[in-house]
């Protein structure tokens, strides 16, 4: 009872003082903080917090019962005061103990696990009261005591606190949005003291400052700044916004001879390829890829492939999807556009049919040999080498197997066989048409032969001729053996032998028929040698080797002999015994060698498959270079009337050219190819391997590696 | 890397490439000091420094978070502009004309992207603006000549002003955007092509008497005002979207004279015949003729077949077009309008047929469009397997392949084949018949099949003819009429014989350009003869299939 007498001022105090009061009473403190926490602390209390809270919600429902109970209870509470009044008591004490929290305002959840709840002033620890309520007694609790919904556990001490009635009142009516003291009127008259109205008197009596009557030194400073700003022009006033045009007419005044001078070279950007059927989305089904295609297409790097894309077919424009590299594609475009270096290229738009050379028609170029008449069978081997009587009745061919035959041109008869035993490098028949002569080029030596056909007197009247020699009294010193042939070798026809000491590789006539020139195979000065038939006299015009000698051919007129090295032909003039001119064939590998009736052009063939024409009057490289061989060439002829030349090559043909040189020394020789001759088959290797022209009718001979002689007419 | 792009400098070529390089022959790009210099004495260069020094500013002022200073830099962000670019790299409009192929198809490219992320919002929509202003010159000028649907996109060639323009549109899907592209190349190149499509659109506009920018024509626009009031608040909004609708004609500056086909003026031009003349005249005709393609028909799109496109080809030709009302706005008219002749349908089958129009796949509008006529419709009803989609760009050389199908559109172009019209009146009743558009289809069949015979019989002479005109190869003999032959033929060998001795006289320069020529000659040959192989093998495959079916 006393508590609820001394509980009015008490209450009055906080409310009052509240601000100005530094140090509150533990209890009051303790009834603020167990309101304000009452959301966040232990279950039980919570329960209690909400119900009262939807109490406050809903009153009149659950009040009533509540309010019934407290009267029922009334005894009961009665029968508590003891209790009530010793719990007082003992806060009292606690009071005057003054057992206040030092802890602060933390949350005491800190202070769970510890027996203690804080520490007091003099640093003592504050230990929790001694609680044995378990569930049960709690449950009891609730039941049984009637204030239950009124006793809260103060935080700081851990102290169950009943309150007081004025304290749930003050409780209910905070929660109800009212102020805490009752006497607190909201609603007082508002006196406006300062209105809108504009009132005679002001609400202060204060005079004004002086500072409100002078200019603001500060502000002057600031607009002087200002103003010296904008007379140094730092300040720009802003700029009107453009309103003109975006668009307009830029090209109203083009001028279309205004080219810049960067654009004289301009080249403009070449446009993208236009789509072709295959970009279709339904393309016709030829240009759909097949299986191998597609797999082709997907194995290909990206910048090999001839379409970017694999061509496709849709049924209708509904299934199209979108093309997922098309941002690529722009994209390309684009670095196409500004990284790749342009250039104009020089498309060659001809027709190929205008590249051909007009050349006159092979037609009017005849006669020349066109078909393969005539072979020439009886060689086991290949048939090195050819010559013709000068009369274009026989026909001589030495061949590998160690023989030589005479065959008679018109019907391909071997009139004879002469077998020498050696490989047969190369036979040449004596042109002089009064002599009967054939020189044979075998192993080490140069046999003359008598083939003893044709004219009866001819051959006699050679065979006299030989016989007819006397040696000179003083022997000369020579650098080879004349020898008369024996009993069995005059027999056969061998009338003289020519005994070098290497072994021979050419042998070839001067236009007279005395003279004969032959090739030794031989890396030094002695490699090529000159023969008088009629002295049995042989000399070595060089005196210093110039490379190895390919073949040598006199002049048909003038006295000049052209030796063929590797790489040059060298003319020397026999009768001032210099060297007259140095022709360079642009080969590798000069093969043989011919010279024009006319005596003024030379061709050169070469194993690198070309053949050069040499015009000696006008300079000393080649006119013409003709690579019409796709081999070897083997070797090369003119022939004595017509204007025609041949040449055999290893690939089996025989390419027959008309090769015009006129008069005029102003007009250049006419080189034309009239026919390709075949017929050789390819053995080892080897083609054709020599050729020779009839003296009189535009025929060819050709000789091949597969032992036989054709004859082309 | 920005001013290249803007200025148009490439690259060159340097004739001696070790020479500059310094005797190294790494691969290295080269460009013109000329050029460098050029670029170096540029105005654009001083505010492009400038705007770089913005960036940094306003950077800063963020950092420190000086608002003040920040909206004070941002309204004096420095602007530049490229006119001058433009008007020197393309002297005159005929130059810009000539280079518009890809400020095009980029700005096309660029309308369609997101409005989020890889650029800038303006940038989108300014392309979109540009490039529908550009589709309405070309309905307005009716400028369309060609247009292919391709695995890629759609590419449309229009001929503006004498130059043959073309683009292509990618096909209306979200892109999903590659990463290894990069966009700010991409953006530069878009900068530069909407200034110049910009100039472009306003000088073609004029050169119609049209407004720029454009206006939708009084009375479509208040006949469009009272329907899509409801739906579009904002009148700015909705303005390009009309625009972009291409359903109505643009305002003109002089209202257009009532359809005075000046007569051309016949100056006849010296040295040029009379049959020069005709052929010009015939050529005339034939182009205004193609512009008039749609005249009077009525379309009417399904909301499954992409709009824009197939609204600015058939507008493009003249022909007047419509769609559902909830699709796109610029609606003219319903689907129930009795006045239709056309509707585009790509469903296999439309369960609610209206008597007294086609129902057509799209594709017929653009085969129609590449083959200058209306193509028989019997090809293109829904669900019916569409005949190939050929590239209108494709201009077969003698000894090109050429697709069947191309050879039949030849021949309808030349000269209507008499079966035609029959077809086109049966069609009609088609609708209920099945049987006779399967007999149609046989004969179509039939026609094919002859055509095709025909066709292999000219590509087997054509053959021929290359091989004897390619002399190089050997001379094949035909069995039979040994005989008769053997005279011609023993000149044939003769005359080849006399080329092949005359090649073998070329000088090595000549031989080798020669020799690359015909290689490059029999590399088509062979690609023409195996199409052709490949196509009779698939024409017997289904053939056979349908013995099999039978």
């Amino acid at each position: 009872m006393g508590r609820r007498s001394r509980g009015p001022p008490r209450r009055a105090q906080p409310f009052q003082g509240a601000e100005s009061e530094e140090v509150t009473d533990s209890e009051e403190e303790s009834v603020y903080s167990g309101l304000e926490e009452s959301g966040s602390d232990s279950s039980e209390e919570e329960e209690e917090e909400e119900d009262e809270g939807s109490d406050g919600s809903s009153p009149p429902p659950t009040r009533t019962p509540r309010k019934s109970k407290t009267l029922e209870d009334e005894s009961a509470l009665e029968g508590n005061e003891a209790l009530l009044a010793q719990n007082e008591y003992e806060e009292d004490s606690s009071d005057e103990e003054d057992i206040r929290n030092t802890v602060g305002n933390i949350p005491m959840e800190w202070y769970q696990d510890f027996p203690h709840i804080g520490y007091n002033l003099d640093g003592k620890k504050i230990y929790k009261p001694i609680r044995n309520k378990d569930e049960l007694d709690m449950f009891l609790e609730k039941m049984e005591n009637p204030d239950y919904w009124r006793t809260i556990q103060d935080k700081m001490t851990g102290a169950d606190i009943k309150l007081t009635d004025e304290q749930v009142e003050l409780v209910q009516r905070l929660q109800r949005g009212q102020f805490g003291d009752v006497h607190f009127n909201p609603y007082e008259p508002a006196v406006d003291f300062f209105t809108h109205e504009v009132m005679i008197h002001p609400v202060t009596n204060r005079p004004a400052d002086k500072r409100s009557f002078i200019p603001s030194l500060i502000e002057k400073e600031k607009v002087s700044k200002l103003v010296h700003a904008i007379k140094m022009g730092w300040i720009k006033p802003r700029k009107p916004k453009d309103d003109t045009p975006t668009y307009y007419d830029l090209w109203a005044h083009e001028d279309p001879n205004s080219i810049l001078g960067r654009h004289k070279m301009h080249v403009p950007a070449p446009k993208m390829k236009l789509p072709g059927h295959e970009e279709s989305y339904n393309p016709p089904p030829e240009y759909l890829l097949s299986e191998e295609e597609k797999l082709a297409w997907e194995q290909q790097e990206p910048a090999e492939r001839k379409l970017n894309f694999v061509p496709q077919q849709y049924r209708c424009l509904r299934a199209v999807p979108a093309y997922p590299r098309f941002i690529h594609e722009r994209f390309e475009r684009c670095l196409d556009l500004y990284l790749c270096p342009r250039q104009r290229k020089m498309r060659v738009n001809v027709d190929p049919e205008d590249l051909i050379p007009k050349l006159p028609k092979p037609r009017d170029l005849q006669p020349f040999p066109t078909t393969q008449a005539l072979i020439y069978r009886g060689h086991t081997s290949l048939v090195r080498c050819l010559s013709i009587s000068p009369t274009g009745q026989w026909l001589v061919s030495g061949s590998d197997d160690g023989t030589v035959r005479f065959w008679e041109v018109c019907t391909a008869r071997c009139m004879k066989t002469l077998p020498v035993g050696g490989v047969v490098k190369s036979v040449a028949w004596n042109p002089n048409p009064t002599i009967c002569l054939v020189a044979i080029c075998v192993n080490q030596s140069v046999l003359l032969v008598n083939p003893c056909l044709g004219d009866k007197l001819l051959y006699g009247a050679t065979d006299h001729l030989l016989e007819s020699y006397e040696a000179p009294e003083e022997e000369r010193i020579q650098p080879v053996q004349w020898v008369t042939a024996n009993v069995e070798e005059h027999s056969k026809g061998i009338r003289l032998l020519i005994q070098h000491s290497k072994a021979l590789k050419q042998v070839t006539w001067h236009g007279k028929g005395d003279y004969l020139a032959s090739v030794v195979t031989d890396n030094s000065n002695m490699q090529v040698l000159i023969h008088q038939t009629s002295k049995r006299w042989s000399q070595n015009p060089f005196r210093k080797s110039k490379g190895l000698v390919q073949c040598v051919l006199f002049h048909p007129i003038r006295p000049y002999f052209f030796v063929a090295t590797q790489r040059y032909v060298r003319v020397y003039n026999l009768l001032k015994q210099e060297l007259t001119k140095k022709l360079m064939a642009n080969c590798k590998w000069v093969s043989s060698m011919a010279i024009h009736p006319g005596g003024d052009n030379i061709i050169c063939g070469s194993y690198d498959s070309k053949l050069a024409w040499f015009d000696l009057d006008l300079s000393t490289r080649p006119y013409q270079l003709l690579r019409h061989h796709k081999k070897a060439l083997r070797s090369v002829a003119f022939h004595k009337h017509y204007p025609l030349f041949a040449s055999g090559s290893d690939d089996g043909t025989v390419i027959v050219c008309h090769g015009m040189v006129y008069n005029d020394l102003l007009q250049n020789p006419l080189l034309v190819p009239v026919k390709v001759l075949k017929g050789h088959v390819q053995t080892l290797d080897l083609g054709v391997l020599d050729v020779i022209f009839h003296p009189t009718q535009p025929w060819v001979f050709s000789s091949g590696a597969d032992g036989t002689v054709r004859l082309y007419t | 890397r920005r001013l290249c792009i803007l200025k148009g400098i490439y690259p060159h070529e340097p004739k001696h490439k070790k020479k500059v390089n310094k005797g190294s022959t790494a691969p290295r790009t080269f460009y013109l000091l000329k050029d460098i210099k050029f670029l170096l004495h540029e105005p654009i260069v001083n505010k492009f420094r400038e705007y770089k020094v913005f960036v940094r500013k306003l950077r800063k002022a963020y950092g420190k978070s000086e608002w003040n200073t920040v909206d004070r830099l941002k309204d004096n962000k420095p602007s530049y502009k490229l006119d001058h670019i433009v008007k020197e790299r393309y002297p005159t409009f005929t130059d810009a004309l000539r280079d518009l192929d890809d400020a095009l198809s980029m700005c096309f490219l660029f309308s369609t992207f997101p409005r989020t992320g890889k650029c800038h919002v303006q940038t989108i929509q300014l392309c979109r603006r540009l490039s529908v202003e550009f589709l309405n010159y070309v309905i307005a000028s009716r400028s369309l000549r060609k247009v292919f649907l391709s695995i890629k996109g759609i590419y449309y060639q229009a001929e503006v002003l004498g130059q043959p323009v073309t683009w292509i549109t990618p096909y209306a899907f979200a892109h999903d955007h590659p990463t290894d592209v990069d966009y700010r190349v991409m953006a530069t190149f878009t900068e530069f092509y909407t200034t110049l499509l910009g100039f472009v659109n306003f000088r073609l506009y004029h050169s119609l008497n049209l407004l720029y920018p454009p206006k939708i024509d009084g009375q479509a626009d208040v006949e469009l005002k009272p329907a899509e009031g409801m739906e579009y608040a904002m009148d700015s909004e909705s303005y390009l979207e009309k625009l972009s609708a291409l359903s109505a004609s643009l305002a003109r500056v002089v209202a257009p004279t009532h359809e005075d086909e000046v007569e051309m003026d016949e100056f006849p031009v010296e040295g040029e015949t009379a049959e020069q003349m005709d052929v010009r005249k015939k050529e005339q005709e034939a182009v205004e003729n193609h512009k008039k393609l749609f005249e009077g028909l009525r379309f009417f799109l399904n909301r499954e077949v992409p709009r824009e496109p197939l609204a600015f080809v058939i507008r493009c030709f003249g022909g007047q077009v419509s769609w559902d009302k909830s699709l796109c706005i610029g609606a003219t008219y319903d689907v129930s309008d009795p006045s239709i002749t056309h509707q585009i349908v790509d469903r296999p089958r439309v369960e609610k047929q209206i008597v007294g129009r086609y129902y057509l796949q799209p594709q017929w509008v653009f085969d129609s469009v590449n083959a200058k006529m209306c193509v028989p419709v019997a090809d293109y009803f829904p669900g019916v397997l569409l005949p190939p989609h050929l590239s209108p760009f494709v201009t077969e050389q003698e000894g090109d392949y050429i697709p069947p199908e191309k050879l039949k559109l030849l021949a309808m172009q030349r000269g209507e084949n008499p079966g035609e019209m029959r077809l086109r009146e049966e069609e009609s009743e088609e609708e209920e018949e099945e049987d006779e558009e399967d007999d149609n289809e046989k004969e179509e069949e039939e026609e094919e099949d002859e055509s095709e015979k025909e066709e292999e019989m000219k590509l087997k002479k054509m053959e021929e003819q290359k091989t004897q005109s390619n002399k190089a190869l050997p001379v094949k003999v035909t069995a039979g009429k040994v005989r008769l032959e053997d005279k011609q033929r023993l000149e044939q060998e003769q005359q080849s014989e006399e080329k092949r001795l005359a090649i073998m006289m070329m000088k090595k320069r000549e031989k080798y350009l020669y020799k690359k020529i015909m290689f490059g000659k029999k590399r088509k040959v062979r690609e023409a003869n195996k199409l052709a192989a490949k196509r009779k093998a698939h024409d017997t495959a289904v053939k056979e299939e349908k013995k099999k079916s039978k």
